[in-house]
Parts: structure tokens; sequence; C-alpha cells
């Protein structure tokens, strides 16, 4: 017979937890495994809420176990270190992202790519080979094997830097793999939230000229006056699509809803790169004449492995880049849901865990 | 006032075969070329493939046919003038021309030899040329082109088989080298056994990858081991062979232009793997986008190739003895070829022996 919850470990936790596709979270007893030899103990501190949190705790792609708590975007303070632990001392500033272990051994681990590990673990809704379950970061600690903890740098604030551990990551790491980094080039975001802002960011401070993407015509003074991109284009205007097409060397497209793909395609010049980050739950069409007239790339991307989510903070610390985001108690989780549910937030929920979860 | 008629258009006389109307019904022509200009090659010509691209146009398929449409871009004949400042090539040289013969030489791809690529290239059938009319191709007796758009066939390499080279050669040469599929270590997937298939594999052989063609039909799988050098074959209709194959693949070249499904074909590729589409339906295919962010992988496009890599692929096929598996016929023949090309029964290009047949149809 299996364990419960708050059984499975010896060391007791405490979170919140969504136990049906209602989604709606509320106080959740577990616990967690001891601090063995390699792992890092994690007094959260702070989590940024995904928006694939809110797909996680509705069960929108199919997959949830409950009960769940979500959250992989977490930054604490590490309080015990295991005997053969040595990139860590007790107190540093620790983050958490979206995975927590993988096989170590294959062809993907062995290149530092663990995300795409075929064994991976991630930090929440997954269990590990001995069957106990994972639980993430919207709770008082986490218990997690060194290689998957990562240096939070000293300079970024601990709140705002929080949402850098997936969606920092998740736009990084395509714009480094698909070279999309070449200062002077031309690179379109498209959709404005979580992902879209971070990644106006990061591609300036790569030098890039950037240009949003959005059907929203009122997001466009935040896009340039506050978040510091070089042009807006409103996606549903006809006149001015057409007026940029063949402009773009690159487009991450971090929507998720459906949408069409071949006017973005338009955008792109010969050669041109479309990545996709955004995870609508349909299939997309996707029209081949114009990958074949101009041999564009449509290419995908799945977070990044520890290295290189490593070198994407120490980069974000260098350029001051951290999420804009809104500080919420854990209590206005729901809330905070059903606000993100209407893309009510500018651009990522962080709940303040330490302040608020007990 | 009347438009100029394609006999008048130019100052020396052509005669071809052309469709008329969606019917795509094909029958003998007279038309006009214009003379040799001092950059020109003029031959006349005495092979032309016939590619698949020749079927969907005179039949309009794709929405973009002029008519009277003379197809025709894998086009190999002998030097019988050149323009004064032509360097290339001399009278009773053998050259070919494949899909384009002009572009703007003021762009980007332009510059970077990726004629195929700019926004202006005008191409050898069905386009418009730079005096305003049409463009035919090599279902004719003669042809003059740039120098620019002429490659140089190499001393001794047969020109019946040499003609698909032209389009279906460079169309998957091009994606090989770009991409980085055709090299030893990499082991890549070609999907239908037609035209390009069958030069794909031959291509990718000599480049050193490993192949295994993916096909629907287990029917064509002593064709590919056997005749074609494939190392292995994989039905893609047969679940447990998939599934054994899932994640095994560096990349993919798919040939097949009717709508199909590519979820089984990112399956197939290991994380970090290339599909790359050089057949090009033309509806959208679905694409679930978890299936290229599980596993970073890519789905991209390409097109012919550039003029200098038409001719480095030419030149690669006549060292490494690469020609297509060609069936070649009569002009008069051009209406059943294409019946049975519209049902894929032919191994594996139909060839036109323009020299000896046409010259019989004029009325």
């Amino acid at each position: 017979m299996s364990k419960s919850a708050e059984e499975e470990h010896p060391q007791k936790a405490f979170g919140w937890a969504a136990t049906d596709n209602s989604g709606t979270l509320s106080p959740f007893h577990f616990s967690r495994r001891d601090n063995g030899e390699h792992d890092v103990t994690v007094k959260i501190l702070y989590c940024g809420v995904c928006h694939s949190d809110l797909h996680f705790v509705r069960n929108d792609w199919g997959f949830t176990r409950y009960p769940i708590v979500p959250g992989h975007e977490i930054v604490g303070v590490a309080t015990k270190i295991g005997t053969n632990v040595t990139k860590f001392k007790v107190g540093d500033r620790v983050g958490v992202g979206v995975i927590i272990g993988s096989c170590k051994t294959c062809e993907c681990c062995q290149q530092d790519l663990e995300n795409y590990c075929p064994r991976v673990i991630f930090t929440y809704n997954s269990h590990n080979p001995d069957g106990t379950r994972n639980y993430g970061g919207y709770s008082d600690m986490i218990v997690v094997d060194e290689q998957y903890v990562l240096r939070f740098p000293d300079n970024l604030s601990p709140d705002a830097g929080a949402p850098l551990l997936c969606a920092g990551i998740t736009v990084y790491s395509p714009m480094k793999y698909y070279g999309m980094t070449e200062a002077g080039k031309h690179l379109g975001v498209a959709g404005l939230g979580g992902l879209g802002h971070v990644a106006v960011k990061i591609g300036k401070a790569f030098g890039l000229r950037v240009t949003v993407i959005s059907s929203s015509p009122k997001k466009e003074s935040e896009a340039i006056d506050r978040l510091g991109a070089d042009s807006f284009l409103v996606s549903n205007d006809p006149e001015k699509m057409k007026s940029a097409i063949g402009t773009m060397d690159y487009i991450i497209d971090t929507v998720s809803a459906i949408h069409p793909l071949l006017p973005l395609l338009s955008l792109l010049k010969m050669n041109g790169k479309l990545v996709t980050v955004g995870l609508p739950d349909k299939p997309l069409e996707l029209p081949i004449f114009p990958l074949v007239m101009g041999r564009k790339l449509v290419g995908g991307s799945d977070i990044g492995g520890m290295k290189e989510t490593q070198e994407m903070l120490d980069f974000c610390a260098k350029h001051n880049i951290t999420a804009d985001i809104e500080l919420i108690r854990m209590d206005d989780i729901n809330t905070a849901m059903e606000r993100l549910a209407k893309s009510d937030v500018k651009y990522r929920f962080v709940i303040d865990v330490a302040n608020s979860l007990s | 006032m009347a438009k100029t008629s394609p006999e008048e258009e130019h100052p020396v006389k052509a005669f071809g075969w052309a469709a008329r109307d969606t019917s795509g019904h094909l029958s003998p022509f007279n038309f006009s070329r214009r003379a040799t200009g001092e950059e020109d090659v003029r031959f006349k010509v005495l092979y032309c493939g016939i590619c698949h691209s020749d079927l969907h146009n005179i039949k309009n398929e794709w929405g973009f046919s002029i008519y009277p449409m003379v197809p025709g871009h894998e086009i190999v004949g002998e030097v019988t003038a050149v323009g004064s400042k032509v360097k290339k090539v001399k009278v009773g040289d053998k050259v070919g021309v494949g899909c384009m013969v002009d572009a703007c030489h003021n762009c980007e791809s332009c510059a970077n030899d990726l004629e195929n690529y700019c926004p202006k290239v005008i191409l050898t059938y069905n386009g418009i040329s730079s005096y305003g009319t049409v463009t035919y191709g090599g279902y004719s007796d003669s042809m003059v082109a740039k120098e620019r758009y002429v490659v140089r066939i190499p001393d001794g390499m047969p020109l019946d088989s040499a003609a698909p080279l032209l389009c279906a050669g460079i169309t998957v040469y091009s994606p090989l080298k770009y991409f980085g599929l055709g090299e030893p270590g990499k082991h890549i997937g070609i999907v239908g056994l037609g035209g390009l298939g069958h030069l794909a594999v031959k291509f990718a052989k000599a480049l050193g990858s490993k192949i295994t063609v993916i096909s629907t039909s287990p029917s064509k799988k002593a064709e590919a081991l056997e005749h074609l050098g494939a190392d292995s074959f994989l039905v893609s209709r047969d679940q447990d062979e998939l599934q054994a194959a899932m994640g095994t693949f560096d990349g993919i070249i798919d040939t097949v232009s009717a709508v199909h499904p590519v979820v089984p074909l990112l399956g197939l590729l290991k994380s970090n793997g290339k599909l790359i589409m050089v057949g090009a339906p033309n509806e959208p295919l679905e694409l679930p986008v978890f299936s290229l962010i599980i596993g970073r992988k890519t789905m991209a496009g390409s097109g012919i190739g550039g003029m200098k890599e038409t001719q480095e692929m030419i030149d690669f096929a006549a060292k490494h003895n690469i020609k297509a598996d060609i069936e070649v016929i009569s002009m008069d023949y051009v209406n059943k070829a294409m019946e049975r090309l519209a049902k894929g029964d032919v191994r594996y290009r139909f060839v036109i022996d323009i020299g000896n047949t046409l010259a019989a149809t004029k009325p």
C-alpha cells in the first residue's frame, strides 16, 4: 500500500496544492527526503507562478497527478549541505528551476543537456526512480541534488529574479542554440507575457533590434517605453504586417493560444528562423511552401540544461535583467491564477513564500 | 492593340510542346526565343527531364499557371552559339539549365550565390522574363540563357541520366549539405522513393551517410536496399517498426508532396534532429508544437539551390558516377508519361529524347 504524502519521507513539509482539476489550491502537508550526501536543502524565499503551473493545476495537458504542488521558479537559501556537495555552502542564495534529476549517463546528460534526457525528472508532477512523488516550490523547503541547484547571483533581486529559472532559460537557450544573438540583427518576439517580456530584455542585451508582435495595440507603450523594444507590430493589422514582410532574421513565438503561423513565417527573411516556445494545447497549422521558398526553419526548444541555466543567470546578473513582477501572498494564489488565465499580470506573479506561507 | 503572338515575340524561331489549358494536354507549339545576347549561351536541346512540378504546373494545381505553357526545367544540350562576354563554355560543349534563368543580382541572396532565394528570381518556364514575355522551358528544340544560369556538363557524363540532376539532383543535394546531413556518421531517412527520393539516396550514400528509406509501401524494399544501396528500409505504416526506430535519425529528407502526418517523422528524430521538407504539399500540415519542443527538433524547407551549388552538385555527381534512374521517351509519348507520372508509375524519372524525337512531331 503506498504511503501518504505526509509519510513518504522523513522530513515534514508544508505547501499549497491543487487536489482536482478545478485547480483550486489550498494548504497541504507533505514530506521531503532527508538531506543526502549530494543534496542541498533549500528554504524557499520566493517562487514564480509560471503559466505551466496554471495548465498543470487544471490538468489542461491531461497528465496531472493530484495532489499537485506546483512551482519551478524557486529562489531560496541553502540551509543544509550534503557531505559530498562542493558547489554550495550553508547560507548561499540558490535557485531551483524546472528539473531536479536526470539519468546522468546518456548522451544528452553528458552534453549538459539534462533537459532533453529521456529520463529527466521535473521539479513537480513527477516521480523518482524509487516511486516517491515530487512536489514543487509553492512550499516551505525543497531538497535537491547539487547538480540541479543553481547559484543565484548576489546582485539580482531574489523576487524579480525568480522567473528567470523557467521563463529566462526558456528564451535564452533557443536564442543561443539557433544563433539568434548576432548584434544588429532583427528579432521579433510574438506575445508579450512572462516569456515575451523576458525575451525582449535578453534580446536587447544581445544587441539585437527587437520588435514586439502582439494582437493587443495597447501593449505598445509598455513594449517600447518600459521594456525597451525598438518597435511594435500589431499582428491583426494586415497593412502593418504586409509592410513588415521579410524583415526579421528571427522570431521567438511565445504565444500559447492557437494562432496562425503563416503571417509570422512571412515576416522572416530568407533563411529566417522561427522558434516556438509557447505550448498551445492543439496542433498548429504549418504551411510548407513558405519554408521551401525561403529555406525557413521552425524549431522547438525546451528550457535548458543546468550549465546553460547557470550561464543565463550570470548573463542576466551582468546585464541587470530581472522579470517585471507582481509580488503576492501565498493565500492570494487562487486569485492570481484566475488573473493569469486572463493574462492580467505584468508579467509574472511571484509568491512571497517565506513571508506568507505559514 | 493585339498582343504579339509567341511566334513573333522574339527574332529566333523555336518549336516545342505546350499545354494550352488546365487539362494539361501537351501538343506541338511554335514560338520564338531572343537572339543570343553578349552574356548568353544558346544550345540545341538534346534531353529534358519530366519533373513532377511540370505535371502540377500544366494542370494549374498551384494556381499560377500561364498558358500556353512549355514546361521543362531539367534541360541538357549542346552549345551552338555564345555571346561575346561568355567565358564558361564554347560551341560544342555540353551544358544544362535548371529551374531558373535570371534574378536581380542585387540582393543579399544573389550576393551569396543563392539566386534561387532571390525575391525576383525568374523561372525557366511559366515566369515573366525581363522582356515582359512568358518564359518557355525545355520541352523544345533550343534554349538561350545567361551564362550564369548555365552549368557545364563534365566530359563523358551521360546526358540523358544527367538531365534530372538539374532539378531533382540539386533539390536534394542542397539541403544535405546546408543542414549537415550528408556526412559520415550521420543517419538520415529519406521519405518517399520517387524522382527526388531515389537521388537523395544516391547523393547521401556518396556523401557517406547511413541511409534508411522510409516508405508507406513494403513493395519498394528490394529496390531501396539492393538497387539503390540504402542501408535499411522502414515501413512507416508499421507501428512496431516505427516504434523501434524512434529517436535514431539525425535528419530526414521528406520528398513527399501529398499531405501526410509529420508527427511520426518527428518522433523518429534524435534530439536536435532536423526534418527537411523538399516536397511541397499545397495544404498546411498539422504540427503539434510539443513534437518540436521535446527534443529541440527543427522543421525546415529547402528549394533547389543556387547556380554555384548546382555546378558543384553536377561535378560531384560526375565524380561519383551518380545518375538518375530514367525511362527515355519520345516527345509524342509525353501525355501518356504524364498520366503514368500522376500514378507514380515510373522508375524514377521520364526523360524526353528531344534531340531524336521532337523534330518529327512538327506538323
